[in-house]
């Protein structure tokens, strides 16, 4: 008898124990909402957190809709949304770049919205780039794209061509190294030949019409060829980019073809930074990629209309790209923030070569297409044959966006 | 007192049983028992707060587990039997979660076709498609709403940029109306429906945004919709789902899109529309794998490739490691403690670290290696597919080898200078001494060692992945893999590199490396045994 009563007393004890660390527990966790107050879940990359608090403050004080932000590392925000929008546990909002799209919408994980009559607001670039297969999937708030960094104490004044560029001073531009080349950086000089990857019809890139194969496509591979191992050298597979970096911010190169990213670093080295339109070794002109930065809606988010009126009414307004142009110093995708943001000659520099760029394609075919553009051009810059490399990597891509 | 079992005369009967544990509990104390109801109590106090949330979330099966889970944990620490279990259900649990679990649910993934555009269930594929199919009408303006209610529903109140209002709800198309009260240009409520403020639209968002009032009788005007509750466009769907047949069809190709248990919807010509959905594939990744060309030749050849390295580097770095060790070892070398700690460097530093310094000393143009051991010379020491292979190994020798030098001089130091001695004094050289006493002697105690080394360096991904990143690619492949990838960078590259992730197959090869890895572990094992009958 007397165990059972003193399990029975231990069972009471334990019970008592339970409820207190319950009580303890629940005390330190935040309330489930109501139902009375919507709240906004937004992943935010943890760099424009701060930027965006101040905008989350005042929705909620207009619209009463909470918006909670949350921070995550830029390299996991893709895979983690990825994996949580199914549960229906994911963000209402994410931020991310255009070029994630393809992989998003195969996974039918990000719902369209609706810029309407607002999408000539934005400059031209960034709305093409909000665009999948005709539909608007991206709230545009920044657009990067490389440029040329002059150093201007050791070069004075533009360059006007690439040739003249190689005889005043030092060119460097990064490569993956370990053979590769980087097409992203190389592409201004392979549309400067008049080689778009794809063509483009009204609905962007028609990803059918492979134009890489074109005969500018084989010139570029040829003029390419000149600039390896076997001809000047001047660009290098083995020259990555802290390579490049360390060769610009010491001064030893005078020019850097680079984006706004690298920027910051050549000013704390003291380097006197200009940028300058992309000097083009081809008739035509050089189009650099554009990578455009967003927010985009959760196809199973329970709050459509809320994140919606915060995307396309709050977040495409002026105020909020300015204070994100502050955060971080990227180019808005608004035009009227772009005007308000040129006022900074840097980023005025890469607005001006901006002007030609070209969204990057976000067809979920791209990963294979980079990998083997990167390899035909570092193969090419290190004495294979232009003509039969370029005509594999033409195979090889189609094969790749046939699969 | 309390009578014990190992006395073969005393035959002990159940009341005496009893009676031994009373007075065991007993003699227990009351500090252990308080103890015991604390840390039961946290326990249980967690699972409850767990079981809350789960209830709340609908997590049901998940639920039932941390339930049974608490009331089996209960029951063994109240019970007075299960003394065993009390040691090892703490370890148990923790084995199930995060070993037994995780290998199961890869084990799972590797039979379904999980991946890029097979991310979730089929009625979120659905909607995912039938949102995306719908296309606003090229150059149609967008309206001013508001949205109201009438007895028929939700519907919305339209201003069209000429200031006409109509009203109309998801049953009856849009009408003209001219008595509405205007505020600022917009439509703000018309009689016989009540209009709806932002915070009543939020209330109801999922039927706010599926709201679709159409323009006129006729369905290929398209349907007006919302989707932040105040402007409104015109629509109409590229795709059109058939509930009762499970069809999508194309409105302008008129192409039928069927079920037909790929995990998609596909049309006659094999065309698939994604999002698709994940569904069971049995055998199919494992037949992709050594079916495909394109994959299974780079599979055999990483397979190759990586019970090279890692024997090779077994053995490399235990060769280095024994000799040292030996050298060292010698009571006539004198600094032996300092050569020691310089010995030891290569190991303290992190391997990915000294992986990615390694990296950059073997740059083709502009590595210390070349530049300064070898004058300028342009050695491709990690794009060349032979080379890179050569250069991993003799990386991961100089990462290996301080490990392999500390086991062995330990093992050489618990040999008694007795049995050298005895060695010597019957004549035995010095080589003899080594091979036919030091070396077996020592390889007891390493043998188990050399085992877990194998197994480390068959799964090596931080020094493959930061010293060449599997490279230089095989362009012939079906699959990112390139020379010197191992089994497991190649899973990497599969599951989670490029926009194609590929759960299925990565996971598939998780299981063939599984596999793989435990029957060499346990071969090794069973050889093991021989070496300690020398004993």
């Amino acid at each position: 008898m007397t165990v059972k009563s003193r399990s029975i007393l231990a069972a009471g004890a334990i019970a008592t124990t339970a409820v207190l660390g319950l009580v303890g527990c629940s005390g330190g966790s935040g309330a489930d909402d109501s139902g009375d107050t919507t709240k906004l879940t937004v992943w935010v990359d943890a760099e424009r957190v701060d930027a965006l608090k101040g905008v989350a403050a005042s929705y909620k004080e207009k619209t009463g809709i909470t918006v909670d932000l949350v921070s995550k590392a830029n390299a996991d925000i893709k895979d983690d949304f990825t994996q949580q929008a199914p549960t229906g546990k994911g963000p209402d909002i994410v931020m991310g770049a255009h070029d994630w799209l393809g992989e998003l919408v195969s996974n039918g994980i990000v719902a369209p919205i609706e810029l309407a009559d607002k999408q000539d607001e934005f400059l031209e670039v960034a709305y093409e780039a909000a665009t999948y297969e005709g539909q608007q999937y991206l709230l545009p708030y920044g657009v990067e794209n490389i440029a040329l960094l002059r150093n201007a104490d050791l070069v004075p004044n533009p360059v006007a061509t690439y040739d003249q560029m190689i005889a005043a001073g030092t060119f460097v531009v990064e490569s993956d190294g370990q053979g590769l080349a980087n097409p992203y950086h190389l592409y201004p000089f392979q549309t400067s030949f008049g080689a778009p990857v794809f063509g483009s019809d009204d609905e962007g890139y028609d990803t059918s019409d492979l134009q890489i194969g074109s005969d500018g496509g084989y010139a570029f591979a040829d003029w390419l060829a000149t600039q390896g191992k076997n001809g000047t050298g001047v660009i290098d597979t083995e020259l990555t980019g802290d390579i490049a970096k360390e060769q610009f911010t010491s001064g030893a190169a005078a020019f850097w073809l680079t984006g706004p990213w690298n920027v910051g670093a050549a000013m704390e080295a003291g380097i006197n930074v200009a940028v300058d339109v992309i000097p083009t070794p081809g008739p035509e002109a050089a189009q650099p990629f554009a990578g455009v930065k967003g927010f985009l809606l959760n196809e199973q988010s329970k709050n459509k209309v809320a994140a919606n009126d915060f995307l396309v009414n709050y977040l495409g307004t002026v105020e909020v790209q300015n204070a994100l142009f502050d955060s971080g110093n990227v180019l808005p995708a608004l035009t009227e923030s772009a005007e308000y943001a040129s006022s900074d000659p840097i980023v005025a520099g890469f607005r001006a070569v901006g002007a030609e760029a070209v969204p990057m394609p976000a067809s979920p075919a791209m990963g294979a297409v980079w990998e083997f553009w990167g390899q035909a051009e570092g193969a090419i810059l290190n004495g294979d044959d232009p003509t039969t490399t370029w005509e594999k990597l033409v195979a090889d891509i189609q094969a790749a966006l046939d699969k | 007192m309390t009578p014990t079992n190992t006395d073969p005369e005393v035959v002990v009967s159940p009341r005496q049983k009893k009676a031994a544990r009373l007075a065991e509990a007993a003699s227990g104390g009351l500090k252990i028992i308080l103890l015991k109801i604390v840390l039961l109590g946290i326990v249980d106090a967690i699972a409850v707060y767990a079981l809350f949330v789960l209830v709340l979330k609908d997590e049901w099966l998940v639920a039932a587990i941390v339930a049974v889970v608490t009331l089996v944990v209960n029951w063994i620490y109240f019970s007075h039997r299960a003394i065993p279990a009390k040691y090892l259900t703490p370890g148990l649990i923790f084995l199930l979660i995060f070993q037994v679990f995780v290998i199961a649910y890869t084990g799972y993934i590797g039979f379904t076709n999980y991946g890029t555009g097979h991310n979730s269930d089929k009625d979120q594929a659905v909607q995912a498609l039938m949102s995306s199919a719908r296309e606003r009408v090229p150059d149609s303006v967008t309206y001013r709403v508001t949205v109201v209610e009438s007895l028929e529903g939700l519907g919305l109140l339209v201003t069209d940029p000429d200031g006409e209002v109509s009203v109309g709800t998801a049953t009856s198309p849009l009408t003209e109306v001219d008595n509405a009260e205007i505020d600022s240009n917009v439509a703000v409520s018309v009689p016989g429906y009540t209009s709806l403020s932002f915070q009543d639209v939020l209330q109801r968002q999922g039927e706010v945004f599926d709201l679709e009032v159409p323009v006129s009788d006729d369905p290929n005007d398209g349907v007006l919709r919302t989707g932040d509750g105040s402007s409104a466009n015109i629509y109409l769907s590229s795709l059109i789902y058939d509930e009762q047949a499970d069809t999508m069809t194309d409105a302008e190709t008129g192409v039928v899109y069927s079920d037909s248990g790929t995990g998609a919807f596909t049309s006659e010509s094999g065309e698939e529309l994604l999002p698709g959905w994940r569904i069971t594939v049995g055998f199919d990744n494992f037949a992709r794998a050594f079916g495909e060309e394109s994959i299974r030749g780079p599979l055999i050849n990483v397979t190759i490739w990586t019970i090279m390295f890692a024997l090779l580097s077994v053995a490399s770095t235990f060769l280095l490691g024994m000799f040292l060790a030996i050298v060292f070892n010698d009571k006539r070398m004198k600094g032996r403690k300092f050569y020691r700690i310089i010995m030891i460097l290569p190991y303290a530093f992190p391997a990915f670290l000294s992986a990615l310094v390694w990296a950059g000393m073997l740059n083709e143009r502009f590595g210390f290696v070349n530049e300064v051991l070898f004058g300028g010379a342009d050695i491709p020491w990690l794009t060349d597919p032979v080379l890179a292979k050569i250069s991993i190994l003799v990386v991961n020798l100089w990462l290996g080898f301080p490990y392999m030098f500390l086991v062995a001089t330990g093992a050489l130091q618990s040999i008694s200078d007795d049995v050298v001695e005895a060695a010597t004094v019957d004549g035995a050289k010095p080589w003899q001494v080594f091979r036919l006493i030091k070396l077996p002697l020592v390889l007891v105690t390493m043998a188990p060692i050399l085992i877990s080394s194998f197994a480390f360096n068959f799964n090596n991904f931080n020094l493959i992945y930061m010293l060449t990143g599997g490279g230089p690619r095989d362009t012939s492949a079906g699959i990112n893999v390139g020379a010197t990838d191992i089994l497991i960078s190649m899973v990497y590259k599969v599951a989670f590199t490029g926009q194609f992730r590929d759960y299925g197959l990565a996971s598939a090869f998780t299981i063939i490396i599984f596999i793989l890895v435990a029957v060499i572990a346990v071969v090794s094992f069973r050889k093991t045994k021989m070496l300690e009958d020398l004993n």
